[in-house]
């Protein structure tokens, strides 16, 4: 059954006590997209990815994934997805392809076919020759590598990464991105990414939805969400900012002065078609310029303009500290 | 069909872990030697109805009591599994619960049935001769046992949340199974409260089972023919709770 949509919500709620973990979501993503959540640790992505993935009900609203409803047919959802975990979630004394085929088992994959794939999804996380060694001697992109190439044995429609690339040095995340990039291009498949890094939502994702306190603030293109904020920003240098200043406030350029640091910063909507322009104006008064540079928005600066806060990385729960807290929590 | 594969893939990956802790093997082997050659040796002043001797009296019990340890512990080991992310896996995957239940305890089954059957062959050890029938007997039952003492430690791991709690659930449950159960003393001569907790206590009639499997007689507190039963649906009734407890969606 192909629904209109890959994924539909509707006032999807969870609510853990008197918390609100999410609040009346209503979201659609497209067959074939990839989709971000972009959010500080605590906004309700995981939340969300849970509810759709089966692992926990909502307190109220519905959803449904692949066209199955979460509630009713929570087993032909569960066929249809894979999902790569935040947290490690491989068998440490088992070797990479005992993993993948208890996994092939698990989704009732045949024994001919699971060879088969398995041998393939080897080859593209580039584990072939480490297959059969014990999970315990995995670096930490490896085993993350193997997990993705694990959610994708039983060929899933709609694959879930949350926080794929949590804790992985920058080289290990790039090689991640690449994966993800090219997995996107090549299948038809849809991917549900949730993220706290800004660089990652905007490279990997067609749309992205900012979230916080368990509601959606805004949803679109990272360049749309970006351009909206009309946010460019050009800073001058210069041994006489308040002259130019003067001349830039009669031009209707209303700029930001910092004599002490002998800098102008004007907010523009397109800075480079108006750079040109200032140096023009500058040299008419005689004012010398020593540096123009520009800053244009990042989601950053998005998540900003919808939040008021910053989303900072150590927000996000490292590996680390939740090592030092195990077993003295609930999760 | 589909279900058995999916078992198959859970009791696979207990077997393949179980043979990868060599050293737990071993430890669980030199116990139950301890008991036997030691403890025994120790008591073998005691009299017994019988004409056995002690040593001899308790190898059925000891054999209960490894069933009892390494069963219990490898469903507490769930707690590991939930604490380093495995647990996940299993429980997003399209498998209904009571088949992730019956793969875990036949896993687990299968390790304690290995720890229980490395200790048959040394029965001549403490004068102990095991007919064929023995086995025929024995392989069984000890399958039974462990299969709703997996449960038992499935269904604790579900209660306590890490393995901190661990020996607050070695004194309050494991070791009054062990001792209420008949494994080192006849029940026969026990006072009447403790024939009680007794007569509560699944393994009493493991034991009973065992000790009539090896000796072709047993002390029963109940005729053997109702005490296997007993411990079928003693297994039976565990798995249903457990899957039960592992269906509860928060």
């Amino acid at each position: 059954m192909r629904t209109k949509f890959a994924i539909e919500t509707r006032e999807l709620t969870k609510k853990y006590g008197d918390l609100i973990a999410v609040d009346k979501l209503n979201l659609t993503i497209d067959y074939g997209e990839v989709f971000g959540l972009l959010g500080p640790n605590g906004a309700g992505k995981t939340t969300i990815i849970s509810m759709l993935c089966t692992i926990i009900n909502p307190s109220s609203g519905n959803a449904t994934v692949n066209g199955f409803d979460i509630l009713r047919q929570s087993s032909s959802v569960r066929h249809s997805i894979g999902i790569v975990f935040q947290d490690p979630s491989i068998d440490d004394r088992l070797t990479g392809r005992e993993n993948l085929q208890l996994h092939a088992c698990l989704y009732d994959i045949p024994a001919e076919l699971a060879k088969k794939r398995i041998a393939e999804v080897l080859n593209l996380v580039g584990l072939e020759d480490r297959a059969d060694s014990a999970m315990k001697t995995y670096s930490g992109g490896m085993r993350r590598r193997l997990e993705l190439g694990r959610g994708l044995l039983h060929q899933p429609k709609v694959l879930f990464l949350d926080e794929p690339t949590l804790g992985l040095d920058p080289q290990t995340r790039e090689h991640l991105w690449t994966y993800i990039e090219n997995l996107a291009r090549t299948t038809e498949i849809t991917i549900v990414i949730t993220t706290h890094y800004m660089e990652e939502a905007d490279q990997l994702c067609n749309r992205v939805a900012i979230i916080d306190y368990g509601k959606i603030k805004v949803v679109d293109t990272p360049d749309n969400l970006k351009a909206a904020l009309k946010g460019d920003v050009i800073t001058i240098t210069t041994a006489q900012p308040e002259k130019l200043a003067t001349r830039l406030a009669e031009l209707k350029l209303p700029p930001h002065t910092d004599s002490s640091r002998h800098t102008i910063r004007l907010a523009v909507a397109n800075a480079e078609k108006l750079i040109p322009r200032l140096i023009k104006v500058a040299a008419e008064i005689g004012v010398e310029v020593s540096s123009v540079s520009v800053h244009h928005p990042t989601l950053n600066d998005v998540f900003l303009h919808y939040t008021g806060r910053e989303i900072r990385a150590e927000e996000a729960e490292s590996p680390f500290k939740k090592f030092l807290t195990m077993g003295r929590q609930r999760r | 069909m589909s279900e058995l594969r999916k078992i198959y893939g859970l009791w696979r990956r207990e077997v393949l872990r179980y043979w990868r802790e060599k050293s737990r093997i071993i430890s669980s082997f030199i116990l139950p030697l301890l008991w036997l050659l030691v403890f025994g040796s120790g008591m073998r002043g005691m009299e017994l109805a019988g004409t056995q001797s002690y040593q001899t009296y308790i190898f059925p019990g000891i054999i209960a009591m490894t069933l009892l340890f390494t069963s219990v512990f490898s469903g507490i080991s769930v707690i590991w599994d939930r604490e380093f992310g495995f647990f996940k896996e299993i429980m997003v995957a399209p498998i209904s619960r009571t088949s992730i239940v019956i793969g875990k305890a036949l896993g687990s089954g299968t390790s304690a049935l290995i720890q229980g059957s490395i200790l048959l062959p040394l029965s001549f050890l403490v004068g102990v001769h095991l007919s064929p029938m023995s086995y025929v007997i024995l392989l069984p039952t000890m399958i039974l046992i462990s299969i709703g003492l997996v449960c038992i430690g499935l269904l604790i791991a579900s209660l306590i949340t890490s393995m901190e709690g661990f020996n607050f659930i070695m004194s309050l449950v494991i070791m009054p199974m062990f001792f209420t159960s008949g494994a080192l003393f006849p029940l026969t001569s026990a006072p009447d409260w403790l024939r009680g907790f007794s007569y509560v206590n699944p393994l009493t009639y493991g034991v009973d089972v065992l000790r009539w499997g090896t000796f072709g007689e047993a002390s029963s507190l109940l005729p053997i023919y109702a005490e296997f039963p007993i411990l079928a649906l003693f297994a039976i009734a565990m798995i249903v709770a457990c899957s039960y407890t592992f269906s509860v969606r928060k």
